[in-house]
């Protein structure tokens, strides 16, 4: 592996991200799946780091999912993004950020279709008008969340208690980063680091000690996938990829696996119980599984929060063993009293 | 084991890494013509079997190459040696030769 | 009229240009913006389909070119037509007054890191066609241990991603030549070769496919490949599709060549305006006669020879090289 190679890949795909100022937008599944990553978010950027982000309770789900599974037409979930951007205009922001990546994928494909196709859009303006009496700016800048922690990532640094490094030797952890395929694949020019070689996770993840893994199904998709799962007959396609990737990475031992999409840390992590219940497999240390984090677990982590507080109870595969390897004090006992 | 309704799918991918090559080896000792085939396809668009039957001598190459044994065997299975291949080849493979010593090198158990 | 002409780019086209025009009694000034003549000649260690000398094949060239002016790391900075003659400023400021001039600066190596999916100077791995010509010429016997070893065809060649459709002709032969002169020093290496077409148009370019096949057993597989990434040992895993069968396929490898192809020059759209011609689609000059004159441009007394006009094998660039001599000839005997 040559560095200097990835880096100047790295240096091409730079985005110029506006550090504050934003119009917040939760995720429908990961305020389900992983319920403390957007409230630890917020707290971060507000409380730890004074920025100025706003959210409204009057945000809906952007359609994505409906989207995806071709439940919904596109001129649909045009509308009600465009209905989300009527909020944005509303509140007086002209930055945007999405805490999903499918979100974040489906908001960069309606503008850039909007840009080829204007009438497209003057269409969609008349149907929010039609249906909301509502009018609406696009955003000047389009952000997903782990673009701002990769912003932020130095000032986390800087105010860490914790590095991702093993404790009993002071070996930096050995972690794998997955990248939704929303973020950068459809428009790699649109994500930290560009498609083949994201740079939005590593960046974080060497700015709080940790060493990136890059096994050969780095690329390949979570397995989520929407219609794979969504439909149990289909459940075995979306396992196997999950698997393909797993038996990818194990050979490089990997501490952790960090991830900035709704679905993928869920079934990365739900399914290496399903693998262990089929196949007998664990791919962790000492019969473990890997512990799966959202970017915003392991910033609260770095920071010094209550691992219970960051929600981690709810992670299928225990996260225990990484938290004893980095020597993050925790209370057993409370683990499910929060 | 726990029932979930559902289970890993079987990859259909081919790994060139696990592949027999003593067995290629023997083969193209047998005959070297094996390794001419520039699949073309006018064995298998020749073939007398092949309308009714699923031969293809095209495809067995293929499979033999990939490792895929089994599937080559039963591609050959209903081959009737008539010898069409032999003539159309453009290579100029002993293509009887051929059929019969991937039968011997394969069929082996 | 005096009998001057300036012949840009001093690789094979212009070298055989210059050669032609001083045989005809021309005085000849070559632009050569490296330091040396030979163009990407002057890096080739063999030339396939024969696997002739590629520095035999440039002496042979320049043997004739001795009444040439060359003028090296020299750029052309302005062209200004005066009545029928061209005043020419070069970047050290060398003023010349020819009559014709003869356009032959050749191609661009494709940079294969434009394909980010292949890793090129990101896995140790992975080299192109030109670094592996390299190590055959300079004996590099590391580079020769590797016992898996993978050529991909067509890279940055048919692929609009890159804004290069068009096909770089040469690199299908080069692939198999470079795979068997691999196998003569590594008779041990196991090598594939994935294409999508084999191209295999020019004399003996089959016969060479059929001795890789048979004598030397490369394993050609008909597919792109998709990706590349190291694996644990640093080996690469390389993805691609087997057509022929329809199935996913990887391969773990030790060695990678790249097959880059050949791009237009990136100074032809600065050649074309200072000469009021055009470049096409394709990035490379046009002709406005492309099948009855691979020389003429729409500017009188401009010509063209070799790859400024597309990927072209050696010999089509020498023999146009020649054609361009004589138009110059033609055109100034008028």
């Amino acid at each position: 592996m040559i560095l200097n190679g990835k880096k100047k890949i790295w240096s091409e795909y730079q985005k110029d991200i506006p550090e504050d100022h934003y119009f917040y937008v939760r995720s429908c599944i990961r305020q389900n799946f992983f319920p403390a990553s957007e409230k630890l978010f917020l707290e971060v950027v507000r409380d730890r780091l004074s920025l100025d982000f706003f959210e409204t309770e009057h945000h809906t789900t952007c359609g994505g999912i409906a989207y995806h599974s071709d439940t919904i037409p596109q001129e649909t979930v045009m509308t009600i993004v465009a209905r989300q951007f009527a909020l944005m205009t509303e509140a007086g922001y002209k930055n945007y950020v999405a805490s999903c990546i499918t979100s974040f994928g489906l908001y960069t494909e309606i503008l850039d279709t909007w840009h080829h196709f204007p009438e497209l859009e003057s269409k969609i303006r008349d149907y929010l008008w039609k249906t909301t009496k509502r009018e609406f700016q696009k955003p000047e800048y389009l952000a997903h969340a782990s673009d701002v922690v990769y912003k932020l990532r130095n000032k986390i640094a800087d105010q860490a208690k914790y590095k991702l490094v093993n404790k009993e030797n002071g070996e930096p952890l050995k972690v794998v980063e997955h990248i939704g395929c929303h973020y950068s694949k459809m428009f790699p020019s649109k994500g930290v680091g560009g498609a083949e070689y994201p740079y939005v996770l590593t960046g974080m993840i060497e700015a709080w000690g940790g060493e990136i893994v890059d096994y050969p199904e780095r690329r390949h998709c979570c397995g989520f996938g929407f219609r794979q799962y969504l439909v149990q007959a289909n459940r075995g396609y979306s396992l196997s990829n999950t698997h393909k990737k797993f038996e990818s990475m194990a050979p490089f031992k990997p501490d952790m696996i960090i991830t900035n999409c709704p679905g993928c840390p869920y079934f990365l992590d739900r399914w290496q119980y399903v693998i262990k219940e089929m196949e007998g497999t664990t791919y962790g240390q000492d019969g473990n599984g890997i512990p799966v984090f959202t970017y915003e677990e392991v910033a609260g982590l770095v920071l010094g929060y209550d691992p219970w507080y960051l929600g981690l109870q709810m992670h299928q595969t225990p996260v225990e063993p990484l938290l004893d390897k980095i020597g993050i004090r925790y209370n057993k006992e409370e683990k499910y009293l929060l | 084991m726990k029932e979930f309704g559902y289970s890993l799918s079987p990859s259909s991918r081919v790994d060139l890494d696990k592949i027999d090559k003593i067995k290629q080896e023997r083969l193209f000792a047998l005959e070297p013509g094996f390794r001419k085939c520039m699949a073309c396809g006018s064995c298998s668009a020749t073939c007398s079997a092949g309308n009714f039957t699923d031969v293809s001598l095209r495809r067995a190459i293929a499979y033999i190459q990939n490792g895929q044994d089994l599937a080559a065997l039963s591609l050959l299975k209903h081959c009737m040696l008539c010898g069409k291949c032999l003539v159309i080849c453009p290579r100029g493979i002993n293509t009887r030769n051929l059929i019969m010593n991937v039968l011997k090198v394969y069929g082996e158990k | 009229m005096n009998k001057e002409v300036l012949v840009i780019g001093g690789g094979p086209a212009g070298i055989e240009c210059a050669n032609s025009l001083i045989s005809l009694g021309y005085k000849v000034f070559i632009v050569e913006k490296c330091s040396e003549p030979g163009g990407h000649l002057r890096k080739w260690d063999r030339l396939f389909p024969y696997g002739v000398s590629a520095s035999d094949t440039l002496d042979k060239l320049l043997q004739k070119s001795g009444k040439a002016i060359f003028f090296y790391d020299t750029e052309v900075q302005t062209i200004n037509q005066v009545d029928e003659k061209f005043v020419i400023t070069l970047s050290d400021d060398t003023q010349l007054h020819v009559s014709s001039i003869v356009v032959a600066t050749g191609f661009t190596l494709f940079p294969a890191a434009k394909k980010e999916e292949y890793g090129y100077g990101i896995y140790n791995g992975v080299i192109t066609n030109a670094d592996l010509e390299d190590g055959f010429k300079t004996h590099k016997k590391e580079l020769f241990k590797a016992n898996r070893v993978g050529f991909v065809h067509c890279v940055g060649s048919r692929d609009e991603k890159v804004c290069n459709r068009h096909c770089s002709k040469v690199c299908c032969v080069t692939a198999v030549k470079q795979a068997c002169e691999y196998k003569d020093l590594n008779p041990d290496a196991e090598v594939y070769c994935f294409y999508m077409d084999l191209r295999m148009f020019g004399r003996g370019y089959e016969d060479l496919y059929l001795k890789a096949q048979n004598k030397y057993g490369i394993r050609f597989i008909r597919g792109r490949v998709s990706e590349v990434a190291e694996d644990v040992n640093g080996c690469l895993v390389v993805k691609a599709e087997d057509t022929l069968t329809s199935r996913p396929l990887k391969v773990t490898l030790d060695l990678l060549v790249l097959m880059s192809g050949m791009s237009k020059n990136d100074d032809n759209d600065k050649i074309a305006d200072m000469l009021g011609i055009k470049t096409e689609e394709d990035g490379f000059l046009s002709l406005p006669e492309p099948t009855l004159n691979n020389c003429q441009t729409v500017t009188d007394g401009v010509f063209l020879a070799g790859s400024v006009t597309g990927p072209k094998t050696l010999p089509e660039t020498l023999n146009e090289a020649r054609a361009a001599a004589l138009s110059v000839h033609k055109y100034l005997s008028r």
